[in-house]
C-alpha cells in the first residue's frame, strides 16, 4: 500500500468513526462535550505514559477513556450542583487540560511526547510507524488502530441503534421504556475519548474535534433521517480526508488541518446551498414568494380596471398613477408576466391575454368572497374589508376558496355591492346548459 | 523567594498576567451570565487564521497588527456562530464547535505553510497555540495594558446596558435598547479580552481565563455588581499567583498554572461558599434531617401516649420505630439526642418522655396538626401564601387563623390532650410558647 494510500485511509476511517459518534452529539446538542473530551483526555494519555512508560497503546485507551468518562461526570456533577451546564463545560475541560500541559511540559522530555503532536497531530508520518508479528511487517499502526475503532464504533452504533436513537430524540421517553439512558450516555462518551486518543498520535485533537462535529453537523443540514443522516457524515468525513490529501500535498501544509478545513467548506457549501435547510434555498423560496405576490397584485389590479371602465387594457402610467409606491415591484412582475403568457405588450399599452384574465378573474372572485367572508361571517365593517383580503388572497388555496363559498352561502356580491365572478367550474356548466337549451 | 520583584521582566509578566485576569475576570460575568461561557474558546481558536494573515500580509512580528489579526477574525468566527444560530436548524453547542475547529485547523493550515516556507520559525507564531507568559516584554505588556484597561472601563460604561441584555434581553429591546448592538459591543469585548490575552496564554487556555473566575464568583453573591468584582479579583489573584508559581517552580509553563490556580479558586468557591456551597448545603441537609428525625420521634412518643392512655409513659423502641417506618439506628440516635436534651428518660422496657419532653412533645404534635387543618381548610381561610417549612404556625398565620384552625381541631377530635401536669388540661393557650 502506498504512504498516501495510507494516509487517507487512517483519515477516512477517524473521519468515519468521529462522524458516527458526531451524529448522536450534534443530536443531543452535546458537540462541545466532545470538544471538551478530546481536550481532556491530555492528562489521562500522560499519566498512562508515566505509569506504564511505554508507547503501548491499551494502557493508553483505558487512561483516556477513565479521563473522558470523568470529565463527562465532572461536567454533570456541577450541572447538578447549580453550575450552569456551559461555564460547567469550560471549567472542566480547561483544567483538565491545564494539567495535561503542565504534566506534558514536566515529564514530557522523559516520555517522548510532543505537545504539538499529540494536538495538531502528524499524519504524514502514519505509515512510518508499523506493526510487525514476529518479522512480518503487516502494516502501519494507526491503519490498524483507526480501523480497529471504525469497527469497534460501528458495531456499537449497529447494535444499539434503536436504543441511541430514542435517547437522542426523546430521553424521557427512552428512560421511561426502561433503556439505560445514563449509561448509554457515557460509553458514548467513553467511545468519544477512546477515538480520540486513537487519532491522537496520528491526526492530532482538533481534526478529531472538526470531525466529530462537522460533517455530522452537515449531513443534518442535509437529510431529515438519522440513518440517512449518519451514512452521510460518514461519507462526507471520507471525502474531507481524500480532498484534504490532495490539497495538503499541493500546499505543503498540515494533512490534518486541510482535511478539517475541507470539512469546514462542504459545511459552508450545506449552509448555503442545503436544498431545503441553505440559506440560498430559503432566500429564493422568499423571493418566489414575493414574485408571485406581486404578478398577482398586477393581475388582480388588471382584472378589476377591466370591470369598473371597461378597459380592454391598461399603459404603464395608470399603473404608476394608481401604485405610485410600489411601482419598482409590479413593473418587474409586468415582464414576468408576458414571458408567462399572461400579459401581452403592444405599443399603446399592455393587454391581458385569455388566461390571463382568467387568472385574474379567480383572484378577483377569491379576492371578494374573502371580503363578503369577512363582512357577513365575522362581521367587519365594510370599509375595513379591502386591506386584510388584500394581504390573504394569495395564500388561499383553491380548496379554501370552495370552502369559504360554502360557509358565505355563494354570495353573488361582496358586502360593497360588487359582483362576485363565477368560478371556472360554474361557467363551463352554464355554456353547456346553454347548448342544451339551445 | 521574592525574588520575582527585582527582576524587572518577571515584574513586567505579572502585571501583564494580573490585567489580564482583571479584564478577562470581568467581561467573563457578561458571558457567564449570557450562558455563552464557550464564546470564549471558540473565539480564541478562530482568531489563529487572523494571526496568520496579519504576519503573511505585515511580515512582522510585533504584537500590533497580529492582535488586528486576530481581532478581525475572531469578530468574522463571533459572526458566523451567530448566522449558524439564526439561519439553521443547528443549535449554539454545534456552532461553536463548527467555528472552533473549522477556523482553528484552516489557522494550522496557514501556520505550517508559513513554517515550511522559512519564516515561521522566526516568526514565533507558535506561542500563540500554547502561550509563553515568561516571553512578553515590556511593550507587549504595556499593549496588553492598554487594552485590558479600555476593555474595562468599556465593561463599566456599558454596565447597565449589559446587566439589562444578561437578565432580560425582551425588556432591554421594549424599553428601546437594541439588544442586537449590545450584543455586539459585548462580543467585540470579550473578543478583545480574548485576542490580548491569547499571547500569554495560549488559545485553549485563554477562555479559561473567562469562564473560571466568573463560575467561581457566581457562587458567592446574587447581585451582578459584587460578581463582577469577586471575578476580577479571582481573576487577578489567578494571573499572579499563577505566574507566581511558575517562578518557583522551573520548567512550569506560566499559562497552565494560572488556570490551575483560578481552578483552586472554583474549587474552594464550589465547597465553601456560605449558601451554594457544597458544605453548607450539606450541612444545612444533614441539619433539617436532624430536626425532621427529632421532631418526628416526639410524635411518634406523644402519639403512643395518646393511644394507650395518659396512665403509662413509658414506650418502646419497637413501637416507636413501626410507627413510621424509622431505620432503627437513626432512631436510636435521636433518642440519645433527646436524652442528652432531657426530655426523655431511659427506662427498663423502653424510654419515657419527662415533663419538659410532654411539653415539647405536646407543641410540635400541635403544630403539626394545626398545619393538617391548616392544608385541609387553606381554601376557606384565604391564606394561600404561607412558608410550610415552617417552624410554628403562629409565626405565619394571624392569630385569628390559628384560633379557627384550633375550632377544627375540635370538631375533628384531634386537638392533643396530653399536657404535662405543671399546666390545667385546658391550657392550651399556655403551651403555645413551646417550642416545636
Amino acid at each position: 500500500m502506498s504512504d498516501s494510500m495510507i494516509i487517507i485511509l487512517t483519515g477516512a476511517f477517524v473521519a468515519g468513526s468521529c462522524a458516527l459518534l458526531g451524529s448522536f452529539l450534534v443530536l443531543r446538542k452535546l458537540s462541545m462535550l466532545g470538544d471538551a473530551i478530546s481536550h481532556a483526555v491530555l492528562p489521562g494519555i500522560v499519566i498512562a505514559f508515566l505509569v506504564t512508560s511505554s508507547r503501548n497503546s491499551l494502557p493508553m485507551f483505558v487512561g483516556a477513556a477513565l479521563v473522558g468518562v470523568l470529565t463527562a461526570f465532572l461536567v454533570q456533577f456541577l450541572s447538578h450542583r447549580g453550575v450552569q451546564g456551559d461555564a460547567a463545560i469550560g471549567v472542566t475541560f480547561t483544567t483538565l487540560f491545564a494539567i495535561g500541559v503542565i504534566l506534558v511540559s514536566h515529564y514530557g522530555s522523559a516520555v517522548d511526547l510532543d505537545l504539538e503532536c499529540v494536538l495538531y497531530g502528524e499524519i504524514a508520518y502514519a505509515p512510518f510507524d508499523v506493526i510487525f508479528i514476529g518479522d512480518q511487517s503487516i502494516g502501519a499502526r494507526a491503519l490498524w488502530v483507526n480501523g480497529g475503532l471504525f469497527l469497534l464504533n460501528l458495531a456499537f452504533i449497529f447494535v444499539f441503534y434503536k436504543q441511541l436513537k430514542l435517547s437522542a430524540f426523546d430521553p424521557e421517553l427512552a428512560a421511561a421504556v426502561g433503556i439505560p439512558v445514563t449509561a448509554f450516555h457515557y460509553m458514548l462518551m467513553g467511545l468519544v475519548s477512546v477515538t480520540t486518543v486513537g487519532s491522537f498520535e496520528s491526526v492530532g485533537a482538533i481534526l478529531v474535534v472538526a470531525m466529530i462535529i462537522v460533517p455530522a453537523a452537515t449531513a443534518y443540514l442535509l437529510s431529515e433521517n438519522l440513518a440517512r443522516m449518519i451514512g452521510l457524515a460518514v461519507l462526507l468525513g471520507a471525502i474531507s480526508s481524500v480532498l484534504g490529501y490532495e490539497i495538503a500535498s499541493h500546499l505543503d501544509c498540515s494533512i490534518a488541518g486541510a482535511m478539517a478545513s475541507v470539512a469546514g467548506l462542504l459545511f459552508s457549501l450545506a449552509l448555503l446551498f442545503s436544498p431545503r435547510q441553505g440559506i440560498v434555498a430559503k432566500a429564493m423560496s422568499r423571493r418566489g414568494l414575493r414574485r408571485q405576490v406581486a404578478e398577482e397584485d398586477v393581475l388582480l389590479w388588471a382584472a378589476r380596471q377591466r370591470e369598473l371602465i371597461s378597459a380592454e387594457g391598461f399603459t404603464m402610467h395608470e399603473l404608476r398613477d394608481t401604485h405610485p409606491d410600489e411601482i419598482d415591484r409590479l413593473a418587474r412582475a409586468l415582464s414576468r408576466l408576458i414571458h408567462r403568457g399572461l400579459l401581452a405588450a403592444d405599443r399603446d399599452g399592455f393587454e391581458l391575454t385569455t388566461s390571463g384574465r382568467e387568472e385574474g378573474v379567480e383572484l378577483l372572485r377569491r379576492h371578494r368572497l374573502y371580503e363578503s367572508f369577512l363582512g357577513d361571517k365575522l362581521g367587519y365593517d365594510t370599509d375595513h374589508l379591502h386591506d386584510p383580503a388584500d394581504r390573504v388572497e394569495h395564500y388561499i388555496s383553491p380548496d379554501d376558496t370552495t370552502e369559504i363559498e360554502r360557509v358565505t352561502e355563494y354570495p353573488d356580491r361582496d358586502p360593497q355591492g360588487k359582483p362576485i365572478p363565477p368560478s371556472q367550474k360554474e361557467k363551463e356548466k352554464e355554456k353547456e346548459r346553454e347548448k342544451e337549451s339551445s | 523567594m521574592f525574588g520575582i520583584f527585582d527582576d524587572p521582566n518577571a515584574l513586567w509578566v505579572l502585571t501583564g498576567t494580573t490585567l489580564l485576569g482583571v479584564s478577562a475576570g470581568l467581561l467573563g460575568c457578561f458571558a457567564f451570565l449570557r450562558r455563552r461561557s464557550l464564546l470564549g474558546d471558540a473565539i480564541a481558536h478562530a482568531a489563529l487564521p487572523g494571526i496568520c494573515v496579519a504576519f503573511l500580509i505585515t511580515q512582522t512580528r510585533s504584537l500590533g497588527p497580529l492582535l488586528v489579526g486576530a481581532l478581525i477574525a475572531g469578530l468574522i468566527g463571533a459572526f458566523v456562530i451567530q448566522v449558524i444560530i439564526k439561519r439553521t436548524k443547528l443549535k449554539e453547542d454545534a456552532a461553536l464547535g463548527i467555528v472552533l475547529s473549522v477556523f482553528f485547523a484552516f489557522g494550522i493550515v496557514l501556520l505550517t505553510i508559513i513554517q515550511h516556507s522559512g519564516a515561521g520559525n522566526q516568526s514565533g507564531l507558535d506561542k500563540y497555540l500554547f502561550g509563553q507568559a515568561a516571553s512578553l516584554i515590556g511593550s507587549d505588556v504595556r499593549l496588553m495594558a492598554i487594552c485590558a484597561a479600555l476593555v474595562c472601563v468599556l465593561a463599566l460604561l456599558f454596565f447597565k446596558e449589559f446587566k439589562l441584555l444578561c437578565f432580560d434581553s425582551g425588556f432591554a429591546a421594549g424599553i428601546g435598547f437594541r439588544p442586537g448592538l449590545l450584543d455586539g459591543i459585548l462580543m467585540t469585548l470579550i473578543v478583545l479580552a480574548v485576542v490580548v490575552g491569547m499571547q500569554a496564554m495560549g488559545v485553549i487556555l485563554m477562555s479559561a481565563m473567562l469562564i473560571i473566575p466568573a463560575a467561581s464568583a457566581r457562587f458567592w453573591t446574587e447581585r451582578l455588581g459584587t460578581m463582577i468584582v469577586l471575578a476580577a479579583i479571582f481573576g487577578a489573584l489567578s494571573g499572579a499567583g499563577g505566574t507566581f508559581l511558575s517562578t518557583l517552580a522551573f520548567r512550569m509553563p506560566t499559562g497552565p498554572l494560572i488556570v490551575v490556580t483560578s481552578s483552586v479558586f472554583f474549587t474552594v468557591s464550589l465547597l465553601a461558599a456560605p449558601r451554594k456551597g457544597l458544605i453548607a448545603k450539606g450541612y444545612h441537609l444533614i441539619a433539617t434531617r436532624g430536626r425532621v428525625q427529632r421532631e418526628n420521634v416526639l410524635r411518634s412518643l406523644y402519639e403512643e401516649l395518646e393511644e394507650t392512655g395518659p396512665g403509662t409513659r413509658t414506650v418502646t423502641i419497637a413501637s416507636v420505630a413501626g410507627r413510621r417506618g424509622m431505620n432503627e439506628s437513626n432512631l436510636r440516635s435521636t433518642l440519645e439526642r433527646l436524652l442528652r436534651e432531657g426530655l426523655v428518660i431511659r427506662e427498663p422496657d423502653g424510654f419515657r418522655l419527662t415533663e419538659a419532653g410532654l411539653e415539647a412533645a405536646h407543641g410540635v404534635v400541635r403544630n403539626h396538626r394545626l398545619w393538617e387543618m391548616f392544608l385541609m381548610y387553606e381554601g376557606q381561610l384565604g391564606a394561600d401564601h404561607v412558608d410550610r417549612d415552617a417552624d410554628t404556625i403562629e409565626h405565619f398565620l394571624p392569630r385569628e387563623t390559628v384560633g379557627e384552625l384550633e375550632r377544627f381541631l375540635e370538631i375533628h377530635g384531634l386537638e392533643p390532650r396530653l399536657l404535662p401536669n405543671v399546666h390545667a388540661v385546658d391550657g392550651i393557650d399556655k403551651a403555645e410558647g413551646g417550642t416545636a
